[in-house]
């Protein structure tokens, strides 16, 4: 048997101490290990992005890596994007708004992303919406809708980045 | 998934040993290989995590080449605005691959070393037989569903496609990796590449225990005015059906062909140099009848299966319009 591992992660803003076998991604680690069931299995194999948590402030895919790749980093899933007194972030109030979802099992996927990329400045157009949100597929076809609630996120986080 | 050791090592000279070991496998982003051992394909013993080594992941553009560390994720270069700048094809081949998750987790290193997307290949629980996992064995892809397999490159061994975009763009403008083991080599990244011929099993020019570090682009007119044109099933997120890497230089006039670097994705067993069309090209005028002519010549020798035909048709149109966009005649 490999020897498990010590593994410290601070996860949405809290340290986390667990011993994994190595085999363990992190999605499985964040979700049977630590608890936070928020982060979605789909493929399993990079192919959907339900999984998309960010690491370290970059968005990631969480069954493609290993819970001791990413030991000493900092981890932000959907439990962790809301303000601590439970306003919502302005990617989540918009898909509200916007009804970008329908069964919601790809949500938590796709708000990770859509932070991540506004943040990296590529929500600059809907056609850079769609080629930037590509790694995310929503089986539902919420697309027209995931696409406006980004756009709508993007222009109030700039708005109030300006204020 | 099978039980392996995990090291960490802290500095590249304990990478090194790490990696030489006989049960050693590096991971760096490990896109692919996680997924391939998910899938049983690949089943390493030890895995040896590069990925916090220090000085690897630096981009330097020089007077002459632009230089990449093996460990800069795909995305910290297709952004990087050197990059952009004098090598668009480069920057190009890696915005229009994967997902942006995939390019913040894949260093430039292991997206040289991607495997194919063969679905034979990829499932050995179904398909016990492949010459390129199990040399001898047999290859399920030949009479099968074979769609997405290669119409050039190929052997009757294996016609499995190198799926990549980025080493595409390499191969066109002379790149040259470099590879650290008991000493220090370069090789251009076009003998990088094997063709499967009799030992598909064996795909590049790496010995066990040796790490991929860098790879150096020179630069060129052509680099700085090339394009990456990649045409798929699916507009974004999805391999390629056809691509071209393409640069064009032109003499004083504006309309004769100087210089002209042409490589193609997607229908080949390795990224495929079209060195024919490019000595047709060069000294010709820039026209579409002139350009359309010269790219017929790129699926010279093509051997097609049952159901990858269309490649040997779209593939020249694709070369032809990458071209026409450098050329500003599209």
């Amino acid at each position: 048997m490999p020897q498990p591992h010590p593994i410290q992660l601070r996860i949405n803003g809290l340290e986390r101490n667990l011993t994994l076998d190595p085999r363990t991604s992190l999605l499985d680690a964040l979700r049977e290990h630590a608890h936070l069931p928020g982060s979605k299995k789909g493929c399993d194999h990079g192919q959907c992005g339900a999984c998309t948590v960010h690491v370290d402030g970059r968005r990631v895919l969480g069954c493609l890596t290993l819970a001791v790749q990413a030991n000493g980093s900092t981890v932000t899933t959907i439990e962790g994007l809301a303000a601590a007194d439970g306003t919502l972030h302005a990617v989540q109030q918009a898909f509200i708004e916007h009804d970008a979802f329908q069964c919601g099992y790809c949500t938590p996927g796709q708000i990770m992303s859509a932070v991540a990329c506004i943040h990296e400045g590529h929500a600059g157009s809907d056609d850079e919406i769609r080629e930037y949100m590509s790694g995310n597929i929503c089986r539902c076809g919420a697309y027209p809708h995931i696409v406006s609630a980004i756009r709508e996120a993007a222009f109030r986080l700039a708005k109030e980045a300006s204020l | 998934m099978n039980e392996f050791n995990y090291v960490r090592p802290s500095d590249a000279a304990a990478a090194l040993r790490e990696g030489m070991q006989p049960d050693g496998d590096f991971l760096a982003g490990g896109t692919t290989l996680i997924d391939l051992m998910k899938l049983n394909v690949k089943r390493p013993a030890r895995l040896v995590d590069i990925n916090r080594l220090q000085g690897l992941s630096n981009i330097m553009l020089g007077n002459t080449s632009i230089s990449i560390g093996a460990l800069a994720r795909m995305s910290q270069v297709a952004d990087d605005a050197g990059i952009k700048a004098s090598a668009p094809a480069l920057s190009q081949s890696l915005w229009r691959a994967a997902s942006a998750q995939i390019r913040n987790m894949a260093s430039i290193g292991g997206n040289v070393m991607q495997r194919t997307r063969c679905v034979y290949f990829r499932d050995p629980g179904a398909y016990p037989n492949c010459n390129k996992r199990t040399p001898g064995s047999g290859c399920a892809a030949l009479e099968g569903i074979n769609r997405n397999h290669a119409v050039l490159g190929t052997s009757d061994a294996c016609i499995a496609i190198y799926p990549g975009d980025f080493a595409v763009a390499l191969v066109a403008f002379d790149a040259q990796l470099r590879i650290q083991g008991q000493v220090e080599r370069s090789v251009p990244v076009d003998a990088f590449y094997k063709l499967p011929g009799d030992t598909p099993d064996i795909e590049h020019d790496l010995a066990h225990g040796e790490m991929i570090i860098g790879v150096e682009v020179p630069i060129s007119a052509a680099l700085r005015r090339s394009h990456y044109l990649k045409v798929r099933d699916r507009a974004s997120y999805e391999f390629a059906a056809a691509s071209a890497a393409v640069g064009l230089e032109l003499e004083a006039d504006g309309r004769t062909i100087r210089d002209v670097r042409i490589a193609l994705g997607g229908v080949a067993t390795k990224p495929w140099r079209a060195r024919s069309v490019e000595q047709a090209l060069i000294g010709k005028e820039m026209t579409e009848p002139v350009v359309r002519q010269a790219a017929a010549l790129a699926v010279e020798g093509a051997r097609w299966r049952e159901h990858n035909r269309f490649k040997v048709d779209l593939a020249p149109k694709v070369v032809a319009r990458a071209l026409m966009t450098v050329g500003g005649i599209a």
